[in-house]
């Protein structure tokens, strides 16, 4: 088992979660850690529950385990709530002016803090938590001095005797700590590595400005709204032009007319916002105008859970819009994939002039992980494809937008250039861009023209990798995965083979098109397969049937509105291997 | 980008000629409009590729293939959000959209007024013919009170859409109303609307021979009274245009409604801008910017 330390945080929204959880992440990560967090919280800006998990320690940290070593309660029900989950060398710090402990499992340090003694609460009203950063680090074994530079940073924008103040209280808690808690048995290491620490959607937004994104528009949607703040606040750094638009019917369709004037485009939403869209994605297609798609799954249908997971939205995906036309579809499968895919997909709508769709899910949106900065590469290779963007010496053949090539891939014009006027169109068209479905449909043109866009699929899966198995061969099982279950499949095949069990792992990254034939030749030999997804009715599986007839031996499926956990898989993996099963539900043992 | 080769030429109106012929029904209003459009292109002598026309669905919808320009036949009711995408990325482009009532006041009528307020710099021309056409003759927002359709076999009993009131109420900058069947008085109306810095809105009277006998040419001709001819009439008043947007029966306002000049189009406003047309900006940013980013996640 990996070594890593947990710390959760709870509260009220408004109670202030979210600062102590960005000063653990910068301690944690300047210490040269790896960490994970993932913030539970309900769709409310006053009140309700919400509950910060960071997990950090010298290795990746591909999940959240679900476990705790420190909890630190900023009210009642948080105590009532989450005590449960510490164990043996746990520990609770609270406010024991305002909470009363429940009763801890066996060998839980209980570590109450006296907060009205140690700070003037007149003064300021979240001083509970700053005492409690400041004792969480003394128990960790971490110097002083790493959390005064931190705090400098996470108030430099206030006054100096807030930051004076801050760190004054920090220092009460860790000499309290220091005199009256037991430390930690396991002090936190440092390496010399440094690692970035950012969301998914903060990793989309960079990738895509990497891609050379020059025009962004969104819609407020949960859980995609970070890819808006981060392009919003660094468009005029990046030179993007970012525009918030009236609904995501307007987005599309602007993201749209933006691409087609010849600059890289792209938008974000959630499964509702994507509803809307979907008229759009088809022009997209029809006109062949590239168009990159984010789409942040959040648990549906209908508003659904505004604020938790789930990989509900492929059936979506792979019929957004009628018509046959060719996409792209890709999931990332961590937070580094959220960057590193936006060029590779950009690429590819370019070279086939077709819409591209990023099927992420809040848990990679709004999770946050430590990513090596050598994987944020801001000068990958960019393929704009047949694009004309000068009329050269003047002289050309009649041009037509919508020649017919072997590829299905016809030279796109930049407008403006003289000589190359022409009218693309949702309509059927011919060769020229003129409509064949009005005065007269000659259906020969139409055949032609559908089978042009068509063959584009051939192209894209040649350009795109195979997926690849990842593990032992011959294992007792194989788990087959898609997107976010990457990170977590990883961790439960480390915890499986610890358990003596054999296990393996099929990622799938590339959902349209899809190497079926690929797929097939890696599980010919697998002895127990078994799909894991975050949904009811297995999505992926489906597909995967559709597409290849095949039926793996079970599934595990979770659609509580949260990710899956390793043990999760683990215990299900078991349970299956003994027969007892082909299904199996796991229960989300954190109520938030 | 590389720099084009351009021969100077003087346009005529046989550059503007699309591949194909307009494929309207014999003595519709449309065709004065695409006359009026062309010829209002060639008066300004703007060379076609650089400009666009951008359309939704429907009848009137098919402009841009009966015009030789960059042109976009997008989706029913979403022309004015692609021309806006269209507009940011590359400002250096004249932006025309052209659709009917039903595209730009029933499906479209959110983005209407959403690029009204953008104060987007483009030209938008509603072929105003009061009726579904494409569909086969259905009540539009345009409708009047009673007239009968295949939809409403007994009567449209709903309001019309008053386009003009709601452009104003909109913030346009630039608000007409022209007549199919008076060119002259159109062409001058397209050209101002070309001209102005900002969102114009031109409503055009054009009247659908087939579908629409309450609307028709003889209906008009008598009642359309040119606002230019009334010397006391004040077009950056917009009060008073309010007021006129309203009057409608045995005398009906047409031409220049409203027009100010004072605020920042879209693209005027957006610093990102400030360096050219965004198509024309280098794809790559510094390596400073680049490593900035990063930098604020260590």
């Amino acid at each position: 088992m990996r070594q890593s330390f947990s710390v959760g945080i709870g509260g009220a929204a408004g109670q202030g979660v979210a600062t102590p959880g960005d000063i653990f992440a910068k301690i944690f990560s300047r210490r040269g850690l790896h960490l994970n967090a993932y913030n539970a919280y309900q769709s409310i800006i006053r009140g309700g529950h919400t509950f910060l998990t960071v997990r950090t320690g010298p290795d990746k940290i591909p999940t959240t385990d679900g476990r705790l070593d420190l909890l630190i309660p900023l009210n009642q029900d948080t105590m009532d709530r989450h005590l449960r989950l510490l164990s043996l060398g746990g520990a609770c710090l609270y406010n024991s002016d305002l909470i009363q402990p429940g009763t801890p499992a066996d060998g839980v340090q209980l570590c109450p803090i006296p907060v009205s003694q140690l700070a003037d609460l007149s003064r300021n009203k979240v001083a509970q938590n700053t005492l409690a950063i400041g004792a969480a680090l003394s128990m960790m074994g971490i110097g002083f001095p790493a959390m005064e530079s931190v705090l400098e940073e996470q108030f430099r924008k206030k006054e100096r005797s807030v930051i004076d103040e801050n760190v004054s209280l920090a220092r009460a808690g860790y000499d309290y700590a220091t005199q009256n808690f037991k430390p930690f048995a396991w002090p936190l290491p440092t390496t010399d590595a440094r690692y970035a620490v950012l969301s998914g959607n903060a990793a989309m937004a960079m990738g895509g400005a990497a891609a050379g994104v020059k025009f962004y528009c969104a819609y407020p949607m949960s859980p995609s709204t970070g890819v808006l703040h981060w392009m919003a606040e660094h468009a005029r750094t990046a030179q993007i032009m970012v525009r918030q638009v009236e609904d995501e019917i307007g987005v599309i369709n602007m993201a749209i007319g933006a691409a087609h004037a010849g600059v890289r485009a792209m938008c974000a939403t959630s499964g509702g916002g994507f509803a809307l869209m979907s008229e759009g994605l088809g022009l997209s297609a029809q006109a062949e105008i590239p168009v990159v798609v984010i789409d942040c799954q959040r648990a549906g249908p209908s508003t659904g859970v505004p604020t938790k997971t789930e990989q509900g939205d492929l059936w979506q995906m792979l019929g957004a819009a009628f018509g046959d036309y060719p996409r792209v579809i890709a999931a990332p499968l961590d937070i580094a994939d959220c960057f590193k895919l936006m060029p590779e997909i950009f690429n590819l709508t370019d070279q086939f002039q077709c819409p591209g769709i990023v099927l992420c899910d809040l848990l990679l949106a709004e999770g946050r992980l430590t990513v090596d900065s050598k994987e944020l590469d801001f000068f990958p290779t960019i393929d704009r494809g047949e694009l004309i963007t000068s009329n050269g010496s003047g002289d050309h053949e009649p041009y037509q937008r919508y020649k017919i090539t072997e590829s299905g891939v016809s030279p796109r014009v930049i407008p403006g250039i003289p000589g190359y006027t022409h009218t693309v169109s949702s309509d059927e068209h011919d060769e020229d861009g003129v409509l064949i479905s009005d005065e007269y449909t000659n259906n020969a043109k139409r055949r032609a023209m559908m089978e042009k866009r068509m063959r584009k699929e051939i192209g894209i899966a040649a350009a795109i990798q195979p997926p690849q198995l990842l593990g032992p061969a011959n294992a007792d099982v194989t788990l087959i995965g898609w997107g976010s279950t990457y990170g977590v499949i990883d961790e439960a095949c480390e915890l499986l083979r610890e358990a003596g069990i054999s296990a393996n792992h099929l990622p799938i990254r590339w959902l349209v098109p899809l190497h079926g034939d690929a797929i097939l030749d890696l599980l010919r030999d697998a002895r127990h397969t078994i799909i894991v997804e975050n949904n009811y009715s297995g999505q992926f599986a489906r597909y995967l049937r559709s597409e290849t007839s095949f039926t793996p031996t079970g599934h595990i499926r979770k659609y509580d509105g949260e990710p899956l956990f390793p043990h999760h898989i683990v215990e299900a993996v078991q349970e299956q291997l003994a027969g007892k099963t082909r299904l199996s539900i796991p229960v989300h043992e954190i109520m938030v | 980008m590389a720099t084009d080769i351009v021969t100077p030429k003087a346009m005529v109106m046989a550059d503007y000629k699309g591949k194909v012929d307009p494929d309207w029904c014999p003595g519709c209003g449309h065709f004065g409009v695409l006359a009026a459009v062309q010829k209002a292109l060639v008066e300004l002598q703007i060379p076609n590729h650089q400009v666009a026309t951008v359309s939704g669905i429907g009848c009137s919808s098919n402009f841009p293939g009966y015009i030789d320009t960059y042109g976009m036949h997008t989706l029913h009711g979403r022309s004015l959000p692609v021309a806006t995408g269209l507009k940011m990325a590359n400002h250096d482009m004249t932006v025309l959209v052209t659709g009917g009532d039903g595209d730009g006041f029933g499906i479209g009528c959110g983005h209407f007024v959403h690029t009204t307020r953008r104060n987007v710099d483009l030209l938008y021309l509603v072929l105003d013919n009061q009726v579904y056409g494409l569909t086969t003759g259905q009540t539009s927002p345009t409708s009047r009170v009673g007239m009968k359709t295949k939809s409403m076999p007994f009567g449209n009993i709903e309001t019309p859409l008053n386009p003009i009131s709601l452009a104003l109420a909109a913030g346009a900058t630039f608000v007409g109303r022209g007549f199919t069947g008076d060119q002259k008085h159109l062409t001058e109306l397209i050209k101002r609307g070309i001209e102005h810095k900002g969102f114009s809105f031109i409503d055009v009277f054009s009247p659908c021979v087939t579908y629409n006998h309450d609307n028709t040419f003889q209906w008009f001709r008598p009642r359309v009274k040119k606002l230019e001819d009334n010397p006391s009439y004040d077009p950056s008043d917009w009060i008073a245009a309010m007021e006129k947007s309203l009057q409608w029966g045995d005398e009906i306002p047409i031409g220049r409604f409203f027009e100010r000049n004072d605020l920042p189009t879209l693209h005027g406003a957006e610093p990102v801008l400030a360096k050219g047309a965004l198509v024309k900006q280098d794809i790559r940013m510094p390596a400073d910017v680049a490593k900035s980013f990063i930098d604020e996640l260590m």
